[in-house]
């Protein structure tokens, strides 16, 4: 522990400066896999453990698109959607089939699907990692603030992250499609006799999901090495985030992702040894004082 | 008298047993002209999955290349060598699991343990039980060979050794901060066995032959971590002139992409001692100039001919440069060859007191040959070396090659410092 190293770093500019924003670029990636995660469980009441795959299907998909187009934006969309279109696909065949079953079913399905995955990433990519490599647009040098490091790529990447956050926040709660997903989850009997095809709306939240963790897939791979099952590591992070956020809230996994990016960020200088063990730790704290996380509902 | 009615049956039985010798008979002396010729079964466990896997699969092609060329030879008197792998997935307890079942089910009379060091030791106990011959090709961490209770008669390393490799880096990057001025020095390896006694033992002798250097600071990332950024950020905040780091293959990449991004590299000298290995090498996409690197496996050193032709063999059959795991599995198949021939035998005992000793011609090593040290089992005299990175082929033009006389002198000091000798 090295308390004195935090404290000088909390009253130097340059360093809250570089933290925050570095806890901000690991909070914003986390949060786009962690909402998708906490969507699909406050809407379809499953959790998908394969939430992991999908965020690494997003990144072999960009980088593949990326090789073949040049395009980065091309690449990030394309792998998105693409993601996307491979969850709808996956629930209507597969996950459709365990809503509503114990849970120990879905985990079975879901982890069939992280193996199957990983293998399938190694025939078609290769068991070797791979990296795509900093796209021209982004490859300058850093921009400085109060003697603090900006990268232009992560100011990318809170960029898109916050416009989805928005969008994802407005679609749910002041649209008429986030008002039939609401009902949906709530009380789907009833929503289904209200004649809102739930079994719709089910596969487009699932969807909507798996976008968004192919789509956090896609933003990181200029910055992270792909290897076949990259997503484990992510997928347990979006958890405790979820679980401190709350099951099923986005607003939570925004909160949740942001404070575990900080509280790595400042944790390496003032708990290095424990940046892990503070993640849990603070979980473990939430679950005791308040066990639905900071913005869950009773169930 | 007799009971005419049972003369079928006997004659049944009769002619059954006749066809049960006559079977015997033509299965057995098969089997015992099979029994001359059966294979000889080399069992390989490693990791063959997970974010290592080409650790196992680079191992593996070398392995393969050098047993076709014995088979191709005619084997031992017709007896060709037959490899079979099993995945640990870099579990330890399934390491050891495997190599059981690879010598007690599959029969196999030899082991080359290709797995990490985490899995290499878990081997070594079920090799001090059952005393086959094996041979260690992955395992760097030094106690595997150097400390005798950890040793085992049956037991050798192929691969290079921690202690070797920290005193070729030390003196390296100690002759690179005297000439530069670096001062500050900071750490950035990963966070198990491996990357804290490499560090430690980095550390420990660059502060022996440059002791005016300071540490100013350590980050520790997970094994596999995907996101450094917390790591970068606090070694910006640190702004050491020089930054050491034992992080390999993916993580590596990782780390040199996400670094690039806030031009830490730039701003600091790196030391990657993993660095140059054609598939760290190759995966960067942006490759700086300018890393400090220690040779893990480049086709220009040693610069010989032969070594320059065994990397395009392989790439022209697999696709991709070897790497370090791929010349340390090959001295290993050619130690068991070389013994192989020499004892007209598979006993692990007879191979044992062949490979103890001895001195392969080889394209690898720092003269041309290298030594399997009888003391403690473990091979000397690998070409080791240091230079800096280039974005192109060859990559690191020019290695500073280690002093292995130096190395000799500081690592038995070491060993009398741990009570090994």
């Amino acid at each position: 522990m090295d308390l004195q190293a935090m404290l000088a770093c909390f009253a130097s500019a340059s360093c809250l400066v570089t933290q925050t924003t570095g806890g901000l670029i690991s909070g914003m990636l986390l949060f786009l896999v962690a909402a998708g995660l906490s969507l699909i469980f406050g809407t379809l009441k499953v959790i998908n453990f394969m939430h992991g795959s999908l965020y690494m299907l997003g990144a072999y998909f960009a980088f593949t698109i990326y090789n073949v187009t040049g395009s980065y934006a091309l690449a990030v969309l394309g792998a998105a959607l693409g993601v996307g279109l491979f969850g709808l696909v996956f629930e209507r065949l597969f996950m459709s089939r365990v809503y509503g079953t114990d849970v120990l079913m879905q985990l079975l399905v879901c982890y069939s699907f992280i193996l199957i995955l990983d293998d399938a990433v190694k025939i078609i990519w290769g068991a070797e990692f791979r990296s795509m490599g900093m796209p021209a647009a982004f490859q300058r040098p850093p921009i400085m603030v109060a003697g603090g490091v900006l990268p232009v790529f992560y100011l990318f990447l809170i960029g898109i992250t916050v416009l989805v956050a928005l969008v994802l926040g407005f679609l749910i709660t002041r649209t008429r499609i986030g008002k039939i997903v609401r009902a949906a989850a709530v009380n789907p009997t009833m929503a289904s006799a209200l004649g809102i095809n739930t079994t719709m709306v089910y596969a487009g939240v699932f969807a909507l999901g798996s976008l968004l963790a192919g789509l956090a897939g896609a933003l990181a791979v200029p910055v992270r090495s792909l290897v076949a099952g990259m997503g484990f590591s992510i997928l347990i992070e979006s958890f405790i985030v979820t679980v401190i956020g709350g099951m099923g809230s986005v607003a939570g996994a925004l909160v949740g992702a942001l404070l575990i990016g900080l509280v790595r960020s400042f944790g390496s200088i003032g708990f290095p040894l424990f940046t892990e063990g503070i993640m849990f730790l603070f979980m473990t704290l939430i679950l005791i004082t308040k066990p639905t996380g900071l913005f869950g509902k009773e169930l | 008298m007799q009971d005419s009615r049972k003369e079928p049956k006997n004659r049944r039985k009769f002619i059954k047993a006749a066809s049960a010798i006559t079977a015997a008979a033509g299965i057995g002396f098969p089997f015992v002209s099979r029994a001359q010729n059966k294979p000889i079964r080399i069992g390989m466990p490693t990791i063959l999955s997970g974010r290592v896997a080409q650790l196992g699969i680079s191992s593996r092609n070398s392995v393969t290349t050098e047993v076709e060329k014995f088979n191709a030879a005619g084997g031992l008197g017709g007896r060709k060598i037959e490899i079979i792998t099993r995945d640990s997935k870099g579990k330890p307890d399934e390491a050891a699991n495997n190599t059981r079942q690879l010598i007690n089910g599959d029969g196999c009379e030899i082991i080359i343990d290709a797995e990490s060091s985490a899995g290499a030791f878990a081997v070594q106990e079920v090799i001090r039980e059952l005393k086959v011959l094996c041979l260690h090709t992955n395992s760097e961490t030094s106690s595997l060979s150097a400390d005798p209770k950890i040793r085992v008669a049956t037991a050798f390393r192929t691969a290079r050794q921690g202690i070797h490799d920290a005193i070729v880096s030390a003196t390296y990057a100690a002759n690179v901060a005297k000439a530069k001025g670096l001062r500050t020095w900071m750490s950035c390896s990963p966070d198990y066995a491996y990357g804290r006694d490499n560090t430690s033992l980095f550390m420990q002798y660059l502060k022996r032959f440059q002791p005016d250097i300071e540490m100013v600071g350590e980050a520790w990332p997970k094994l596999f971590q995907a996101d450094y950024t917390e790591n970068i950020t606090k070694i910006l905040q640190a702004k050491p002139q020089a930054l050491y780091s034992a992080l390999w293959a993916g993580d590596l990449v990782s780390f040199v992409d996400q670094a690039g991004i806030y031009n830490l590299l730039g701003q600091t000298n790196m030391f990657a001692i993993n660095m140059a290995d054609y598939t760290t090498l190759t995966a960067v996409k942006n490759l700086p100039q300018g890393i400090h690197s220690s040779n893990r496996y480049i086709k220009t050193f040693p610069a010989n001919a032969e070594n320059a032709a065994w990397a395009d063999d392989y790439k022209a059959r697999y696709g991709d440069y070897p790497t370090n795991w791929s010349w340390e599995n090959a001295v290993a198949m050619n130690f068991i060859v070389s013994a192989i021939r020499k004892t007209n035998s598979t006993d692990s005992a007879k191979l044992a007191d062949a490979i103890r000793g001895m001195k392969l011609k080889t394209p690898f090593g720092a003269d041309g040959t290298i030594t399997m040290r009888p003391e403690d089992q473990t091979t000397v005299g690998y070409a080791l070396g240091w230079g800096t990175t280039i974005p192109k082929e060859p990559y690191v033009p020019n290695v500073t090659p280690g002093d292995w006389k130096a190395i000799f002198e500081h690592e038995s000091e070491w060993k009398k410092s741990l009570g090994y000798t």
